[in-house]
């Protein structure tokens, strides 16, 4: 019997409309393997069993009756727990929300709820996705499966974790800086951010406004692009959401021919970053070079990326974070207090995890009265250069590509003693990110651990196209995105 | 105010904490000044670069993102109530007291 939960949704969407195969089946099938692989990996806060066979059900009617029926109906998938689900525990992998019921969806979830897709769960992450390890996740350490004494990378661990194990055939992340396809790159799968405004941040629990990403984690460029061309599109419900149509991107997938690819040389930099990961990321930026063009060139130091992206992105979690006031929802102090002010303090003292209060108050601190033009100010101008830096090498190359991480999947325990070991793990791609750009990571090559290595490259805005047809050519030839832990 | 060579005191972690509004243990205090030393000496890093000229910047090219000014459904009060409805009274959500009477 051929194991459901491995096949891609392309894969499986193609049996369910000949009718070889249902819903419910292929549902079940990734629920066995949760219950198979989740008590080693820690990948779910939630099992959503009893409503995914419903929803499968439902979902197979609609096949049977081929009403309105999408390459996603049907198809078992998790969501990072980030996403309002209406109806659903979601929590943010946060104590501040452990008893969070949305009363609403979020965008991103009712456009795949309208596709007819079947959710199955929602992902472990870092709390508040303040992070790149998912070991910050204030209920349990994901771990990654190709080796359970390392990390599966964040914030969106969970769901990479999930989509490598064939716990759902896709998942749902998001990406501030790095969060989609830093653990994409760690878990050896496809991690898609799309560019900001793409998709809808209404409903996506908010970490830093101008930067958040919803996007697909796939098996391969193929699934991320149907999965895209769901969520994306207009939002009237978020102002920041891009009116233009939606590409048809799956449909539209073609080999990357003649076009220009920049290399800047200090994302290839052998002091920084590991050697196995170098030779990878070499080797096939060689694939892609024989139908397309090579060129050098130099971009800012990446470092300065880090330090703007500190301070912008904690002065936005400051903000967007001071509405956990315990009023609406979320956890209940034990502890009496008098007033609302001491309320309010201990609330926030008790529910909020080390990092996440931490981040808070970095933010504040550069947001201050005598503080605000040294560091907010001063980081918003340089992350304006950095927007112009790149804009500058889009005007000379289609894409530009390097590895996704300096290094391979770091063991459990790493981030302790390091403030700002996200910020520093994301390096490669926090440029890209605070210019809005999109950008994908794909697997090529293991390191001499096996452990996975991820290639980023990314695009000018709204360029979505190009990142993918250029992954696509690249999985076209090689086979590494098809490789599985040996815990599958 | 700190030099850009002197760590955060702890007064100011303090007094940060305070406008965040987290209530903090005095080892925590002492945490988050060592941590967010650490940070503030990474992030002087940006001072390296030069700005003149580089104004502020919009992270997106759209603006003024305007609907039009009509009324539409908006979530009923027993869902926006529902994860506090044993606390909640005539509708509304209660809370401590906001004035100090004392």
């Amino acid at each position: 019997m051929k194991d459901l939960s491995a096949l891609t949704i392309t894969e499986a969407s193609q049996l369910l409309k000949k009718g070889e195969t249902t819903s419910v089946e292929l549902t079940n099938a990734c629920l066995d393997r949760i219950e198979k692989n989740e008590p080693e990996l820690d990948a779910f806060i939630t099992v959503t069993a009893g409503y995914a066979l419903k929803k499968a059900a439902e979902a197979d009617k609609r096949l049977k009756e081929n009403k309105n029926v999408t390459p996603l109906t049907g198809i078992p998938y998790s969501m990072k727990d980030l996403f309002n689900t209406k109806n659903i525990l979601t929590t943010a992998a946060s104590k501040i929300l452990d008893s969070y019921i949305p009363p609403y969806n979020a965008t991103v979830y009712q456009r795949l709820e309208d596709a007819g897709a079947v959710l199955i769960g929602k992902t472990n992450m870092d709390a508040f996705a303040h992070g790149s390890s998912t070991e910050t996740s204030d209920y349990k350490v994901t771990k990654n499966p190709w080796d359970k004494k390392r990390l599966p990378g964040g914030s969106s661990g969970g769901s990479a974790a999930a989509v490598a194990t064939g716990m759902g055939l896709f998942s749902v992340g998001t990406e501030t800086a790095g969060s989609i396809r830093q653990p994409a790159s760690w878990c050896g799968i496809t991690g898609l951010k799309p560019t900001y405004g793409r998709v809808s941040r209404y409903g996506v629990i908010a970490m830093g406004s101008s930067l958040d990403c919803p996007g697909p984690m796939c098996k391969n460029v193929e699934d991320a692009a149907l999965v895209l061309e769901v969520i994306a599109g207009h939002d009237p419900k978020d102002a920041t959401s891009y009116p233009d149509p939606v590409e048809p991107y799956f449909t539209d997938l073609k080999e990357a021919k003649g076009l220009k690819i920049g290399l800047p040389g200090q994302y290839f930099d052998k002091e920084r970053i590991e050697k196995d990961i170098l030779d990878a990321v070499t080797e096939a930026v060689a694939v892609l070079g024989e139908k397309n063009v090579l060129v050098p060139i130099d971009l800012l130091d990446p470092q300065y990326a880090i330090s703007v992206y500190t301070l912008v992105c904690r002065a936005e979690v400051s903000s967007n974070l001071a509405r956990y006031d315990g009023v609406r929802y979320g956890y209940t102090s034990n502890t009496p207090s008098d007033t609302w002010n001491d309320h309010y303090r201990t609330h926030r003292g008790e529910g909020f995890g080390n990092e996440a209060k931490r981040r808070i108050m970095t933010g504040t601190y550069a947001l201050s009265a005598g503080y605000q033009d040294k560091y907010y100010k001063r980081a918003e101008a340089v992350r304006n250069i950095i927007r112009n830096d790149l804009e500058q090498a889009f005007t000379k190359v289609d894409a530009i590509i390097g590895p996704t991480t300096p290094s391979t999947a770091l063991e459990i325990g790493s981030t302790e003693g390091n403030p700002l070991f996200g910020e520093i793990a994301d390096v490669l791609i926090e440029a890209s990110t605070l210019s809005g750009n999109p950008g994908i990571s794909i697997p090529v090559g293991f390191d001499k651990n096996n452990l996975p290595i991820g290639m980023n490259i990314f695009a000018p805005r709204l360029a979505e196209q190009t990142v993918l047809d250029l992954a696509y050519t690249y999985q076209k030839s090689t086979t590494w995105h098809t490789m599985k832990p040996d815990i599958f | 105010m700190t030099s850009s060579n002197t760590p955060i005191s702890e007064e100011e972690v303090k007094k940060v904490a305070g406008l965040a509004k987290i209530k903090l243990t005095p080892d925590e205090v002492k945490k988050f000044q060592k941590e967010l030393s650490t940070i503030l000496e990474y992030v002087e890093k940006i001072n390296e670069v030069d700005t003149k000229g580089a104004e502020h910047t919009s992270h997106t090219s759209l603006t003024n993102s305007f609907r039009e000014d009509e009324t539409e459904e908006s979530l009923p009060q027993e869902e926006a109530l529902k994860n506090r409805i044993q606390s909640s009274k005539d509708g509304f959500f209660t809370i401590k007291s906001v004035l100090d009477h004392k």
